[in-house]
């Protein structure tokens, strides 16, 4: 059984006594409704969307959409979930399993109807940067990448490389080219998620480095700079030190030219495309 | 109603467990509930007795073996356990050997206290459109005579036979589809039955109702708005009042002395915009002291005027009589310890309990003053506290023996930031919106406060934020838990871990203990699951 609302086809109560003939048309009508903005470029739905996204989706996607600490950067043109206000409205609606992004009906914290999904949709390609600064070279990229920057010995992408960084397969889609240029040159200004620097010292005055990759109020599970993975007592620890330091060092100029981050960039942005 | 209710019985395992453990259930009468310190192997309201004081008389854990404690048995509500649908937040109830409790998507469960084993289940049918803001939880049950009592997600008030589950009756309290939830756990008292709805955050108007227990007629209603013509009206500009909020959505406390029912209010609708309702807004975030006969209101004390922080008062209000003083307490969202005479409402003092950057001046009652530029702004205002509050729902325990005051303590910052929205029935209502500052600290605590003087004795941090509620006991013990899912016994002196448990899921509820058999045991539920502890 099925109700209708606000254009969308959900398990529940039959409202009614309506023959099937209707729920047919309705189910079709459903469908298109989904594939289409109805209030594509109106200025009223921009500004509802704005206040929407603010209460909605700013908590993880930041106040202008240009990313926060868990969600993407929504101004970007290409978005990692497909680009269609069809994809987009299926990716808003229905949440990404097995990530943060959560469904905008029925979830903690979120509550959007399909209309308010769409007025989000509206503000979202108001705000979109259209013609993106020009990226650089993929191919010079890519063998700076895996060779004289450096860069897979602690990142991977499409499963290549190290793992003491975050996984940079799909960073091309969800951030912009200033924000990894800006990670590349100031890596400690914003830590990513997950990678916490720590510094260990055991009861024997072994001292470590390395990330923290989970961690309560009795143990710790950390990588160390060597990639392997410890398992602590605090209790049984010297010392336990946090550090907003980053563990990938700053390239400057020096180290790495700007075409040549320009290179990497595209690369990545060449993967995160794919 | 559309709703079908189901019920799964199970009579074999009632005979068998009821033949086994010799148990013959008594009616839970009123006196019971005043002298429930009588039979502290029991539990039988939501904060352990009428003064909300979440302590345990059972002594049998104790500072000295508390670091044996081990798991007894683990109950799987069924619910999904990823906090997708809310999070599992009862504190079960403890009667003459039978457990009971409630979890997400309006089930109730009655358990053999000794062995976890289900005696009878129930699940309402919940239409498709209920609008929970917060999850689809439910916090517990309240009992009284031979019925059980609870409020569901559309708005409607239940009682249950307590041997058997089947619904005695059901009377819907208001409509659902305006935003109104039932989430609180009810409070018994005489033969009625006190509840009040979530639904802050969709534009309602709050009430207080009360309930007849054996026919489930509504005795009377306090609505937490007052109208035109009523006192309080004043503070809402035009018709804001009619989408004031300020719902009841936590269980309060009651006076047997003064039959005084103490009830706390959340925020004003809506949650983050003054625009529009300028004033005060009585009677949101205010402590609401009720006569229990006829719910006539006899004083209120308003923490926070105007809020547009979310900085619901819904935080359990504690009874204490100390050096001759008749006192109720409150640890607030918005940071300050608040001592209040108990007869007149009176604020004796108010005290910071935590970082806080919104006031530095008091009004001519003492009270804490927001200072100006403290509303959201279109670019964002950073607060201290942020929308979470440095405490919030999860109760608080105090420990007649220590004399201390326990309560979670978080310290977080948030960029208030506004988002103008038009009310409509049934919908989010917010106004603005926040998120965590950069430099929020997210950091949580058990602090012991001395409640004379509000100064913390001691502290015990977490790793991070922690919506744990705490229980203390005769045995010198205070129980808590933490987001990182362990379940932790403190020396309720000093607070020193005694003994750690990983259940695996974020604790999201409050600690209770009972007795069966002359031996002790301390539940807590933790993902979808309710653990219970004992020693070996």
């Amino acid at each position: 059984m099925f109700v209708i609302r606000n254009g969308v086809v959900r398990p529940g109560l039959h409202p009614s006594g309506w023959s099937g003939l209707l729920i047919l048309l309705a189910l079709a009508a459903a469908a298109r409704a989904q594939d289409r903005n109805p209030f594509a470029n109106d200025p009223k739905a921009v500004d509802a969307g704005k206040s929407h996204f603010r209460i909605n989706c700013s908590m993880c996607h930041g106040l202008g959409a240009r990313g926060g600490g868990r969600g993407p950067d929504l101004t970007l043109a290409r978005k990692k979930h497909g680009n269609s206000d069809a994809a987009l409205f299926r990716t808003i609606h229905d949440g990404v399993p097995g990530t943060d992004m959560p469904a905008a009906l029925g979830s903690v914290g979120v509550e959007m109807k399909d209309q308010e999904i769409w007025q989000v949709i509206t503000y979202l390609r108001s705000i979109e940067i259209k013609t993106p600064p020009p990226a650089g070279n993929a191919a010079n990229g890519k063998a700076l990448f895996y060779g004289a920057a450096g860069c897979s010995k602690c990142h991977m992408v499409d499963g290549k490389g190290g793992r003491l960084g975050p996984d940079l397969t799909a960073v091309g889609s969800s951030r912009s080219l200033e924000s990894i240029v800006d990670s590349v040159r100031n890596p400690s200004r914003q830590l990513a998620d997950g990678y916490q620097t720590v510094t260990v010292v055991t009861a024997e005055g072994q001292e470590t480095k390395g990330f923290i990759m989970n961690e309560d109020r009795f143990s710790v599970q950390m990588m160390d700079t060597s990639e392997r993975i410890l398992l602590l007592e605090r209790e049984k620890l010297r010392s336990f030190k946090k550090s907003s330091v980053s563990l990938m060092p700053p390239y400057d100029t020096t180290q790495l030219s700007d075409k040549d981050l320009r290179d990497i960039v595209g690369y990545l942005l060449a993967a995160g495309a794919n | 109603m559309g709703a079908v209710n189901t019920l799964l019985r199970h009579s074999l395992v009632l005979a068998a467990a009821v033949w086994y453990a010799g148990y013959a259930f008594g009616q839970v009468t009123f006196d019971r509930l005043v002298h429930s310190s009588r039979e502290p192997q029991n539990w039988l309201t939501y904060s352990g007795d009428y003064a909300a004081h979440r302590f345990s008389a059972l002594d049998q854990i104790n500072v000295e073996n508390g670091h044996s404690l081990v798991a007894k048995w683990v109950y799987q509500t069924g619910a999904s356990g990823d906090g997708s649908n809310g999070r599992f937040e009862t504190t079960a109830l403890v009667v003459d050997g039978l457990l009971y409790g409630t979890a997400q998507d309006g089930r109730v469960f009655a358990l053999d206290a000794r062995s976890g084993r289900p005696i009878w289940k129930y699940q309402r049918q919940l239409p498709t459109d209920i609008r929970p803001c917060c999850g689809r939880v439910n916090r517990g049950l309240a009992i009284l005579g031979d019925k059980v009592f609870f409020g569901t997600l559309d708005a409607h008030v239940m009682a249950l036979d307590a041997k058997t589950g089947h619904v005695v009756w059901d009377v819907a309290a208001t409509d659902y589809k305006k935003g109104y939830t039932f989430t609180v756990a009810p409070l018994a008292v005489k033969n009625l039955i006190i509840i009040s709805p979530s639904g802050g955050e969709y534009g309602i108007r709050g009430f207080v109702d009360a309930y007849d227990a054996d026919t489930g007629r509504r005795k009377w209603r306090f609505y937490t708005v007052p109208e035109p013509g009523q006192p309080g009206n004043e503070t809402w500009e035009g018709d804001s009042w009619k989408t004031g909020g300020a719902p009841g959505w936590i269980t309060g406390a009651y006076d047997p002395v003064s039959n005084q029912l103490f009830w706390t209010t959340g925020n004003p609708a809506p949650s983050n915009r003054g625009e529009g309702r300028a004033g005060d807004n009585l009677y949101s975030n205010t402590l609401l002291a009720l006569d229990a006969d006829t719910g006539k209101l006899n004083w209120q004390f308003q923490f926070t005027k105007h809020d547009t922080h979310d900085w619901d008062a819904t935080e359990v209000p504690v009874i204490i009589d100390m050096d001759g003083k008749h006192l109720i307490v409150q640890a607030n969202r918005n940071g300050f310890f608040y001592l209040l005479d108990r007869a007149k409402g009176k604020l004796l003092s108010a005290t910071p309990f935590g970082a806080v950057n919104w006031t530095h001046r008091k009004d001519a009652e003492g009270r804490p003053a927001p200072d100006p530029d403290t509303e959201p702004t279109p670019e964002g205002r950073r607060l201290c506290p942020g929308a979470y509050g440095v405490t919030n729902w999860f109760s608080p325990s105090f420990n007649p023996n220590t004399g201390l005051f326990y309560v979670t303590a978080n310290e977080n910052c948030d960029i208030f930031s506004t988002a103008p929205q038009t009310y409509e029935a049934g919908n989010a209502y917010y106004g603005s919106a926040y998120r965590p500052a950069d430099d929020s600290p997210g950091q949580g605590a058990v602090r012991a406060i001395k409640p004379l003087t509000g100064q913390v004795k001691w502290e015990f941090q977490h790793v991070s934020q922690s919506a744990s509620g705490l229980l203390s006991t005769a045995g010198g013990v205070l129980f808590t838990g933490d987001a990182q899912g362990n379940f932790i016994l403190l020396d309720a002196a000093a607070g020193n871990v005694l003994w750690h448990f990983q259940t695996g899921g974020e604790i999201h509820s409050g600690p209770m203990a009972f007795a069966v058999d002359g031996k002790e045991y301390v539940a807590i539920t933790a993902g979808s699951a309710l653990y219970t502890f004992g020693l070996p």
